[in-house]
């Protein structure tokens, strides 16, 4: 049954969804630098300092990627990230073919549906094959020290780089493709500015208006 | 008729010239002092001192015709030397619990007319001393391999320097903490022929000189030295300090630092950037404070036959005389601070990287340089019929080296160098003058060692490698025993003759000799342990965890080294990817902005806006 939706302004992202976002950006950015220095594809800074900031990041990292799990899942948040087929292929049709040619994007964004499908999907890559490919070959090469007079510690650490690097490879072909897309909104920058403020003009339901504005009058906004 | 030396010719003529002009000089004074009276008469002393000492200067410099040549075969050094004292003596002197001022011993008094009679007179309260020195390796320079079983020890060893000892003792035994080693009849059990003052005596002005004068050639070349005043050395023996155990280990292989590299005359009042132990201002170490007496008495912990390449004992339990020589002994095997990331993971190196690895970062510091390459074949090039030194190397602390000698060949030298990087469990390996070797799988390694990354015992060491072409034995395939020293016409050192020097030398040795001499390529490894710097100067990360050829580690191979390897086809697929990925970007944007301008123009598609 079809419901009665009007366009409003509403806070989407919570401070705590964009602090984790920019904050994980940043610590992303600074780990492939850091940890292309110490692959040895380029010599900006000395090794020594690149294994330093590559290990006190990373160690933020996963501070802060256990902490945003814990939020994930005890504020239901996880949801918005299961995958689902329904909507994938006009998705990916329009960033093929139809947005070029003007045509509206065919994901209408909700509360309870904050990104399109292809979006969940490669979050969903992100978060739970890119991710941990790198947390956790991260967290037995850093701990090489206590293992490596185990019997066959050589293989286990050849294994261990090659994993970490190839998913360092697909963290970058990710970020490049994500922060490419958010180019592709009304204006070049509008994500990123709703990024920052958290703030998004979706479709509100009466119902769903008529809660924000009892119960949580801080979310809405007037049209940005 | 060769002769050694022409230096003391040079030096009378020289003197005689400066003598008059001491005279006209000192005629001057006279007259000032009349004149003046008694207030210049300070600065008139002082005068004469400074021009004295221009005046010996001079004579040094004019000495030689061309400074880079020098006329004679002369190999003796005055090592050690009063002058460097001070420094390595206080070390000792701070112990202020000694029981016994040995300058007030009626033993010591004297008279004495000789090396064994001062002996006797230490013995004579020292009772166990003789018997436990004549055990150890500086008397009998043999030592049985624990592990390879192999007679090593500079009696029999052969070297890729001036090669052996064995026969030459006449020489060599100069280094030889004994009196009067000169061939087979030496009385190893004679403990009054064991030198004692060598070792222990403070005041810089013992010495030695060779145990027999070598050919006529070379008898001139310890003429004319100041009488060794018995009594007043015998008196001042304390425990060993830098000075004497550098009177020999800094000058092995026949000069300063030949051989090992890390042993030289800048140790004997070293900066702290030269070795933060021994810096004479500040920890001062003496050898010994290092080289631990190993419980037996006499001897001393640190052999380079047999190295601790890994020391998991470490410092031991808390009170535990140490008796090793390693930097575990005081630093334990995890010396890097256990609180600091930095420390971590630096601690986790140390089960596989010896500390001398990243805190010796250079070989021969301090302006003294080590030779690297000998060339043998060379050797016998005469000037007017008489031996010569070519000085062609200007060394950092303003020294000339000589690159050619006549008794010697060819010779490179390096200071401040990279060391050489290896595996190394420890154990070495020689090649004995019965060894037979393949000559196709030249260069031979005098010494070789095992080592391996799989081996949990091994740890990366740095190494000084000396390469040598020297005489090998074409028929047997064997290195070859060359008779350098003696009083007869046969030694090498004086007759010029390689096929003579070998027939006698091997024959003298009861060695089997074709009669065939050739050249081979040879290498030595020598562990680098000493001048270790000071904290700020280790190895910086990026040294060996580095691509391509810059990195130090560049030829250790058989295991990951991060900064160093990579997957290659990992690599390129990976970057393959990225440039994919910006390649479907770009190919996007210029869709979007050339359909941007069509919608404009005539699309006339409704979007959002």
């Amino acid at each position: 049954m079809e419901m009665e939706t009007e366009k409003n302004a509403v806070v989407i992202y919570t401070r705590y969804e964009r602090f984790w976002h920019w904050s994980q950006a940043a610590l992303i950015f600074i780990l492939a630098f850091s940890g292309f220095v110490i692959h040895g594809t380029f010599n900006v800074v000395d090794f020594e300092t690149a294994v330093t900031v590559h290990t006190y990041s990373a160690l933020l990292l996963l501070l802060l990627w256990l902490f945003t799990t814990f939020w994930n899942f005890t504020t239901g948040n996880w949801k918005q990230f299961l995958p689902r087929i329904q909507g994938l292929p006009a998705v990916i049709r329009y960033y093929a073919w139809d947005m070029l040619f003007g045509k509206p994007h065919p994901h209408t964004k909700s509360m309870k549906r904050k990104q399109n499908a292809l979006q969940g999907l490669a979050y969903l890559t992100f978060m739970v094959i890119i991710g941990p490919a790198l947390w956790i070959s991260g967290i037995i090469y850093l701990t090489y020290d206590l293992w490596n007079v185990m019997e066959g510690s050589q293989s286990l650490f050849q294994a261990v780089t090659f994993f970490h690097t190839a998913a360092a490879f697909m963290m970058m072909a990710f970020a490049f493709i994500h922060i490419y897309m958010t180019t592709t909104g009304k204006t070049p920058f509008h994500y990123i500015k709703t990024m920052i403020t958290g703030v998004e003009s979706i479709e509100l339901t009466q119902a769903e208006k008529a809660y924000f504005s009892e119960q949580h009058p801080k979310i809405l906004r007037d049209h940005d | 008729m060769i002769k050694c030396t022409l230096f003391w010719k040079n030096y009378q003529v020289n003197s005689t010239l400066t003598n008059s002009l001491i005279k006209v000089k000192l005629e001057m004074i006279k007259k000032q002092l009349a004149e003046n009276g008694g207030q210049t008469q300070y600065l008139s002393f002082l005068y004469l001192i400074g021009y004295a000492l221009g005046i010996l200067m001079t004579v040094n410099v004019s000495a030689e015709t061309d400074p880079k040549i020098e006329i004679g075969i002369s190999e003796y050094t005055q090592t050690g030397g009063a002058s460097d004292l001070k420094a390595t003596i206080a070390a000792f002197n701070k112990n202020k619990a000694s029981t016994t001022d040995h300058s007030k011993l009626k033993e010591l008094e004297g008279p004495f007319s000789s090396g064994p009679e001062v002996t006797k007179a230490c013995l004579s309260c020292h009772n166990k001393a003789g018997s436990q020195f004549i055990k150890s390796i500086h008397w009998t320079w043999k030592y049985k391999h624990p592990i390879t079983g192999q007679e090593l020890g500079k009696a029999t060893l052969i070297n890729n320097f001036c090669t052996n000892a064995k026969g030459n003792e006449g020489m060599c035994a100069q280094c030889h903490a004994g009196y009067g080693w000169k061939d087979d009849t030496f009385d190893f059990t004679n403990e009054e022929n064991i030198d004692c003052l060598v070792c222990h005596e403070s005041t810089g002005t013992y010495y030695r000189v060779p145990n027999s004068k070598g050919s006529k050639a070379c008898s001139i070349m310890f003429e004319g030295k100041t009488p060794i005043q018995w009594a007043k050395v015998a008196q001042s023996v304390q425990m060993p300090g830098r000075n004497n155990c550098g009177t020999c280990h800094f000058y092995g292989g026949g000069g300063d630092n030949v051989k090992h590299g890390d042993l030289s005359s800048a140790l004997f009042n070293p900066s702290k950037e030269i070795d933060v132990h021994m810096d004479s201002k500040g920890l001062n170490f003496a050898c010994i404070t290092c080289h631990v007496d190993n419980g037996e008495g006499h001897q001393w912990a640190g052999s380079r036959y047999q190295m601790h390449a890994k020391d998991e004992v470490g410092q031991g339990k808390p009170g535990i005389p140490r008796q090793r020589a390693t930097c575990e002994s005081c630093h334990s095997s995890l010396p890097h601070p256990k609180t600091t990331l930095k420390g971590i993971k630096l601690n986790g190196h140390a089960d596989r990287v010896a500390c001398e690895t990243c805190h010796i970062p250079k070989i021969a510091k301090g302006g003294v340089a080590t030779k690297i390459d000998w060339d043998w074949r060379t050797m016998g090039k005469l000037k007017n019929g008489e031996g010569f030194k070519l000085k062609e190397y200007t060394q950092g602390d303003g020294h000339h080296r000589a690159t050619y000698k006549s008794i010697k060949g060819d010779f490179v030298y390096n200071e401040n160098f990279n060391p050489h990087y290896a595996w190394f469990d420890g154990v070495m390996n020689y090649t004995t003058i019965d060894t037979k070797f393949d000559p196709a799988k030249a260069p031979i390694d005098i010494n070789s060692f095992t080592g391996d990354f799989n081996d949990p015992k091994s740890r990366i060491w740095p190494f000084k490698r000396m390469h040598t072409t020297q005489p090998y034995d074409k028929g047997n395939n064997t290195l070859v025993y060359m008779h350098l020293w003696g009083e007869d016409d046969n030694s090498l050192w004086g007759n010029y003759d390689f096929g003579n020097a070998i027939k006698v030398g091997m024959e003298k040795n009861g060695i089997p000799y074709s009669g065939e001499y050739g050249f081979i390529e040879t290498y030595s490894y020598w562990p680098i342990n000493h001048m270790v710097s000071p904290k700020e100067d280790a190895l910086a990360c990026s040294e060996c965890h580095a691509r391509g050829e810059t990195g130090r580690l560049n030829e250790l191979r058989g295991f990951y080294m991060p900064g160093r390897d990579y997957f290659k086809w990992l690599d390129i697929i990976g970057y393959l990817t990225i440039l994919g990925v910006f390649l479907i970007i770009f190919l996007h944007i210029v869709m979007r902005i050339l359909c941007y301008k069509r919608i404009s123009k005539s699309c006339h598609i409704g979007g959002e806006k």
